[in-house]
């Protein structure tokens, strides 16, 4: 119901206003010194990982390839620092699994400027060869998604999309990299989203930016191209408003029909922080060796948005801010959908768009007492999806984890966290659902391999 | 550094049960404090002994089901509040004992708990005693008599298991004007006398503790609706019904039937609309479901006012509804984001 006199600001139904903890909007990206041990995992992407080139003991130079792309949805990896190669092996990662990585020790005394590099003229390639590019370069969705960059801009021959929606809502509370790269990269992301259209033949691009940055939204508005063909929109500052099926809602009124691609109402969607990036390292001829990210929460002492070489040890990078002593909690990305990770040792990947620092007394107590579902309907009300969580709150306590799929769309819940947000009797809601989605895959499993030797 | 692993989402509002009760508890205390003034010494210890009533017998189901204490979340101290107010002022003491273990033991401990109970548990409690005890029940007491705050009514200190005595003698002594004995709903269903809204939005009328201001109910409910603490679309929803119903009869029939702002403004509507529809336990949850659910009960307490032998309709009304709730819950489930139809653009 959106009637033509009444202009409202666009954006979609349902979300919650959380705290935001935007304060390091405001502060200019700066530089992190090197490591003295970087680790680069060989898969930072979804895909195939790549395949080491580089043997122990080898001498590597800033942004030389140290690790090739297996096949096309795979990515190549580049050496963020000059250095030696100490050990290739399997190291621990953010996710908790043991994944292999090349450990480089860095040559302290080198500059921060890229040593390989192979500048070249954008415009000339040809979509094909633009994409091979796109892959050479090893970005991947910086948003914290990691599907290769160059995957998700070739589309199949039949479909045709209208319009690329670039995702500058960063509707995460505390980051603000993607803020600070629309401030101070504009013209890298607008080159880089001109590459995006070349390749993906949208005629047309909307960035949707979130009303509480309206520096942001001023500097893409100096900086659009004169021909009209990209245009800034502000969107409600409400998450998860850079979720992508509601940011496309919310700038185009489309629904993305349930279980399909965005492609399916003509829509593709990147990240700004993707695109300002393809759009610096494109002309330039780099590789990804390093990456902007927020690093913020209240156990942080100097937080802010920093360049941080991939592969550098989170354990170094919390030394460099100042966290306090009081750090219990470390997240990977933001604090509705982010990770908490269990050991510092783990590197600093493409897709970590944030490290925010939380004091145990400033996190919801696990232990705080859980209440029965008093059926208030908040989640009813917040979630994006028109969801009924509470509904399926009651089912997992029964362990009805077949019936949540079957008779309500299980399978459609993104896990954005807004129903356990607003749960007044903190029922850890989206935790229950995450658990039953992994059974019932896990179940699904085992009925095709139980049906398999037939 | 010991590291603590827990997944998304790791910042929560700080909205709790406990604060929706709290709530809900602070804003009924102006109408508790209007009833106190209207009928002394009584209403006070009316309400003091339910809600008594109520704690202890939550408390010693906790105890027996080896449970924690569930005082802490205040929904016992809602419920004897909420019953106190919808009994009549006199009301023998030992009778509202009574009415506060039924509420709690069986409208709410033996289902469950907070939240798995079917019925508003106040509501049972009332529906109980009234069927318990008819005459005690329809018993009122005129508003501000002269020795409300020096005396208790004599059918208060009744003792426990014995009927109270008659209180038309203490009525004559307390030098009120006209007073009737009975409730505007009661005088219309037998006498076709319509209370004026004035008297009606004053509290100058015969009714129970909680039900004579209308405004100050629908204030408080503005207060916790505004801080999101109850669903403003279920009170809405009855109340237009309500008027809605009304005001057809009305059209149908103007010399039988009264108007709209009575039918609002009389009984127990607008206490029932505001605090005790919506009741979360016992209310839908879809977005339609409530609208649906408000409805029913507007209609129904209409119905049972004009057509059923009881002159007061809104208790069944909102048990009726909470008893369709899991069906309207069942057949109003949202509609997923990305099934909608097709739309011409």
């Amino acid at each position: 119901m959106r009637l033509p006199f009444f202009k409202r600001t666009a954006t979609f139904e349902h979300g919650i206003h959380p705290a935001y903890h935007k304060e390091t909007g405001s502060l200019p990206i700066r530089r992190l010194p090197f490591a003295p041990q970087l680790i680069v995992p060989l898969s930072q992407h979804i895909g195939k990982p790549a395949v080491c080139c580089v043997s122990v003991g080898q001498e590597v130079l800033r942004g030389q390839v140290i690790a090739k792309a297996d096949g096309f949805v795979s990515l190549p990896v580049h050496a963020p620092a000059t250095g030696v190669v100490e050990a290739i092996g399997v190291m621990p990662s953010a996710s908790g699994k043991m994944v292999e990585s090349i450990t480089i020790r860095v040559y302290q005394a080198d500059s921060q400027a890229v040593q390989v590099s192979a500048p070249r003229d954008v415009d000339a390639l040809d979509k094909q060869e633009l994409l091979a590019a796109i892959q050479d370069t090893g970005v991947s969705g910086l948003g914290g998604a990691t599907f290769p960059a160059h995957v998700k801009l070739s589309l199949p021959p039949d479909v045709v999309i209208d319009t690329l929606v670039v995702n500058g809502a960063e509707c995460e509370p505390f980051l603000t990299c993607d803020h600070r790269i629309m401030v101070e990269r504009t013209q890298d992301l607008i080159r880089g989203i001109g590459y995006a259209m070349k390749v993906s033949g949208a005629p047309r691009a909307i960035i949707g930016v979130e009303d509480n940055k309206p520096d942001a939204i001023a500097a893409i508005q100096a900086a659009l191209p004169a021909d009209g063909t990209i245009s800034v929109q502000a969107i409600e500052t409400k998450y998860p408003q850079g979720a992508e099926e509601t940011l496309i809602f919310a700038l185009l009124g489309r629904e993305v029909p349930a279980g399909q691609r965005p492609a399916a109402v003509g829509v593709l969607v990147n990240n700004v922080m993707t695109l300002a990036y393809l759009g610096r390292l494109l002309p330039a001829g780099e590789g990804m060796v390093e990456r902007v990210l927020t690093v913020a929460g209240p156990a942080v002492e100097k937080p802010g948005n920093y360049i941080v070489p991939i592969g550098t040890p989170l354990r170094f990078l919390l030394e460099q801010v100042g966290a306090k002593s009081s750090a219990k909690e470390i997240i990977l990305g933001g604090p509705m959908m982010g990770m908490t990770i269990s050991s510092l040792d783990v590197p600093v990947t493409k897709g970590t768009s944030g490290v925010l620092a939380f004091a145990s007394a400033q996190l919801p107590q696990e232990e705080s007492q859980v209440y029965a579902c008093i059926k208030c309907g908040e989640c009813v009300n917040v979630c994006p999806k028109f969801l009924n969580p509470s509904q399926l709150g009651l089912l997992a306590a029964k362990r009805e984890y077949a019936a949540m799929a079957e008779h309500f769309n299980l399978d459609r819940c993104f896990e954005c966290g807004c129903c356990s947000y607003v749960c007044p009797s903190h029922i850890p809601l989206v935790q229950q659902f995450r658990i039953a989605k992994a059974i019932n895959r896990e179940s699904a499993v085992n009925r095709s391999t139980k049906a398999a030797p037939k | 550094m010991s590291m603590e692993l827990r997944t998304s989402p790791h910042q929560v509002s700080d909205r709790s049960v406990p604060t929706i009760m709290k709530h809900v508890v602070l804003s009924l205390l102006p109408v508790s404090a209007f009833s106190v003034w209207q009928y002394g010494l009584s209403a006070l210890a009316l309400m003091l002994t339910v809600t008594a009533t109520c704690l202890i017998t939550e408390r010693w189901f906790n105890r027996a089901a080896a449970q924690p204490s569930t005082l802490g979340d205040w929904s016992a101290t809602i419920t004897g509040l909420l019953l106190a107010l919808t009994l009549p002022p006199a009301f023998p003491l030992w009778m509202g004992v009574v009415a506060g273990f039924v509420a709690i033991a069986i409208g709410k401990a033996l289902f469950g708990g907070l939240g798995n109970n079917v019925f508003n548990p106040a509501l049972i409690g009332r529906a109980f005693v009234q069927a318990a005890f008819p005459v005690a029940i329809t018993t009122w007491v005129p508003a501000f008599a002269a020795k409300r705050f020096s005396e208790f009514v004599p059918s208060t200190l009744t003792a426990p298991l014995m009927m109270p005595p008659a209180v038309s003698d203490w009525i004559k002594q307390q030098s009120v004007d006209a007073f009737t004995g009975a409730t505007p709903l009661a005088r219309w269903k037998f006498e076709n006398v319509t209370a004026s809204a004035h008297d009606l939005l004053t509290g100058a009328v015969t009714a129970s503790t909680g039900e004579t201001s209308a405004i100050l109910i629908l204030l408080c409910g503005v207060y916790l609706a505004a801080r999101k603490f109850l669903d403003w679309r279920i009170p809405a929803a009855v109340l237009a019904s309500a008027a809605l119903t009304a005001w057809l009869f009305q059209w149908y029939n103007p010399a039988h039937y009264p108007s709209p702002s009575f039918v609002l403004l009389s009984g127990g509507l607008m206490l029932g609309a505001v605090y005790m529809a919506t009741d979360m336990a016992t209310s839908p949850v879809t977005p339609l479901g409530v609208w649906i659910y408000g409805a029913v009960i507007g209609v129904v307490t209409v119905m049972i006012r004009y057509f059923g032998g009881l002159t007061e309709g809104v208790m069944y009304a909102i048990l009726l509804g909470n008893a369709l709730t899991p069906f309207i819950d069942q057949y109003t489930q949202p509609r997923v984001f990305g099934t909608r139809q097709k739309r011409k653009s």
